[in-house]
């Protein structure tokens, strides 16, 4: 009896310690729920009275604004493809050709990622995008972006490509499909779930990040959201508060929709070992 | 029998350009430029800018400089300031507040566990500008909610950004980073059969027990795992920039934001790639002994 009341009480205390840990980790953003609906909001948290989406007009009607999710969407986008397309030849040609030192060049590339990452890693970055000439051009953060992102792409998309049967596409060539038509054909649809996968990933690491953008851009034309929302503090360094909590808002829901869409697609486990 | 390859070697290396080339420019370049530019006078602007000179040693040794090395603002503090930043946010926050909770979720009601783990993930998700932006107003020392509940509570408020900076960036990363200890954890205690736990509790072992005796020696392998990649993740990370920007006076100035102060601010970029070299060499210490433990664990599998 006693052996059931002591499971019963360890019960009851980690349900009560776990829903501490969890107000500790809900109580900084319990503030941003309700400022973007305030239209008086300040950094005090208010209930809105009465709700209101006039932060989101008043966001709507910001040309800046506006312009800073489409260049976050336009980078995302061009190295979402960049990633996608670069990582899905690469790993399947390491996956099915007879390339010399092929295993190794995986984790080599692995490696070296890992190792040129952060700041750090900014420094020669910035310096070889300023002898190219293409300081201040999307096409140098799409660039940096998918060079960073596509080794571990590739690493991911190969243990897919891996466990594919060769047979799917000998049976191809055997009917006469040449090797690019196997791949398109037979190979494509069915790595299509890891595709998917990595290009969620890409999509999500992109759209929120702030260093390669605001050391590569100039012009605040060029910015994404990540850096343009730093223009909505005043001279004196206080936020818009109403402007940048529904900006907050817009610009957090894409990274939420693809959680939630790969969580109900893939269960988050999946998303949460490949993040970062 | 001699496999028959699917891509030939010319196709197999056309397919394999395009990554190559975004890789070799973007990745394995600068592993090497930076080396390169550690050991010139580099500069943005005037005469270094278009010609740097070679200067040997000289950026090295300004950084190991015995007489300014732990002053604030210098490369020794940085770099002190970097490992405790890496001990108390990464492997004591993160790993063991990700280790309680990957534990206690085991055995708390189903809408709990759900609740929990959304918070502790919208935590780790969502774009660090609007993490910090949420931070920036809830540590506000006029209305921010910190402040709110240390009135409600009776206690006395504090002006947290000016006061305790580094105490902030730790318990800010660890706030951002736990998730990835939790889920890390939790599907690796889920991979330990039943049976094991149900043996135990036939015996009367207490949670404390099964965890010293079952849990915890099960995944050490998954716990190495973890601990080498938050480390490597919170020594590059960047984010603490976003709430402090380094300061006050140079309290909150890890490695990262230091890198960028001294190649982007003072364009010292010779003196900034010298910085970026150890950090580098560090990193690569780490990454070389994450990939010898996971090979020693596979190898294991495979045995």
């Amino acid at each position: 009896m006693t052996r059931y009341m002591s499971l019963y009480f360890t019960r009851i205390g980690f349900s009560v310690a776990t829903a501490l840990i969890g107000v500790f980790f809900a109580l900084p953003l319990v503030w941003f729920i309700f400022a973007p609906f305030n239209p008086r909001a300040e950094l005090g948290l208010a209930i809105p009275d009465p709700f209101s989406l006039s932060n989101f007009e008043t966001v709507f009607q910001n040309t800046f604004a506006l312009r800073g999710l489409w260049n976050s969407l336009l980078q995302s986008v061009g190295g979402v493809v960049l990633v996608g397309g670069g990582a899905t030849l690469a790993s399947y040609a390491l996956s099915r050709s007879p390339i010399p030192g092929k295993h190794i060049i995986t984790y080599i590339l692995l490696l070296f990622s890992s190792v040129v990452a952060g700041s750090a890693a900014m420094v020669p970055i910035f310096l070889i995008i300023n002898g190219m000439g293409l300081i201040d051009t999307h096409i140098a953060v799409i660039m940096v972006f998918a060079g960073g992102l596509l080794p571990t792409a590739m690493f991911i998309l190969r243990d897919f490509i891996d466990g594919i049967p060769r047979s799917y596409e000998e049976s191809a060539m055997v009917a006469g499909a040449s090797p690019v038509q196997a791949f398109f054909d037979v190979a494509l649809p069915v790595i299509r779930p890891g595709v998917v996968v990595v290009v969620v990933w890409a999509f999500v690491n992109i759209w929120g990040s702030f260093l390669i953008p605001f050391i590569l851009l100039r012009s605040s034309e060029k910015m994404p959201a990540s850096v343009a929302i730093y223009s909505f503090y005043s001279e004196a360094g206080t936020p818009i508060v109403t402007l940048l909590a529904a900006y907050s808002l817009i610009y957090s829901l894409p990274v939420i929709a693809l959680y939630l869409f790969v969580s109900w697609k893939f269960g988050f486990r999946f998303f949460g070992g490949i993040k970062a | 029998m001699r496999q028959f390859s699917l891509l030939s070697r010319t196709a197999g290396a056309a397919f394999m350009t395009p990554a190559g080339v975004l890789i070799g420019a973007f990745v394995i370049a600068p592993f090497f430029w930076v080396i390169y530019v550690s050991f010139t006078n580099r500069t943005l602007l005037g005469r270094t800018a278009l010609n740097p000179e070679f200067v040997g040693l000289a950026n090295y040794i300004s950084l190991f400089d015995a007489g300014s090395f732990f002053t604030r603002g210098e490369f020794g503090f940085s770099l002190i300031l970097t490992v405790q930043f890496v001990l108390f946010s990464a492997l004591i926050g993160q790993a063991v507040l990700g280790m309680l909770l990957a534990w206690m979720l085991q055995s708390v009601p189903k809408s709990l566990k759900r609740l929990t783990e959304m918070v502790v993930i919208a935590a780790w998700i969502l774009p660090e500008v609007v993490i910090a932006f949420a931070w920036f107003a809830f540590l506000d020392y006029d209305d921010g909610t910190l402040n709110m509940i240390m009135d409600a509570l009776g206690l006395p408020r504090g002006d947290w950004l000016l006061s305790f900076p580094f105490w902030v960036i730790v318990v800010f990363n660890t706030w951002r980073g736990t998730a990835f200890s939790m889920m890390l954890f939790n599907s690796a205690f889920s991979s330990i059969p039943p049976s094991y736990f149900q043996a135990a509790d036939v015996a009367g072992a207490s949670s404390w027990q099964k965890f010293r005796d079952i849990g915890l020696p099960l995944i050490r392998g998954h716990v190495v795992t973890d601990l080498i990649l938050i480390t490597m993740w919170t020594f590059n990370v960047f984010t603490p920039f976003l709430l402090t920007a380094g300061g006050p006076s140079y309290r909150t100035e890890i490695l990262p934001i230091y890198t960028y102060r001294v190649a982007f601010r003072d364009f010292e970029f010779g003196k900034g790639a010298a910085v970026g070299v150890i950090v580098m060499l560090i990193n690569l210490v780490f990454a070389l002994f994450y990939l010898w433990v996971a090979r020693k664990r596979t190898a294991k599998v495979v045995a």
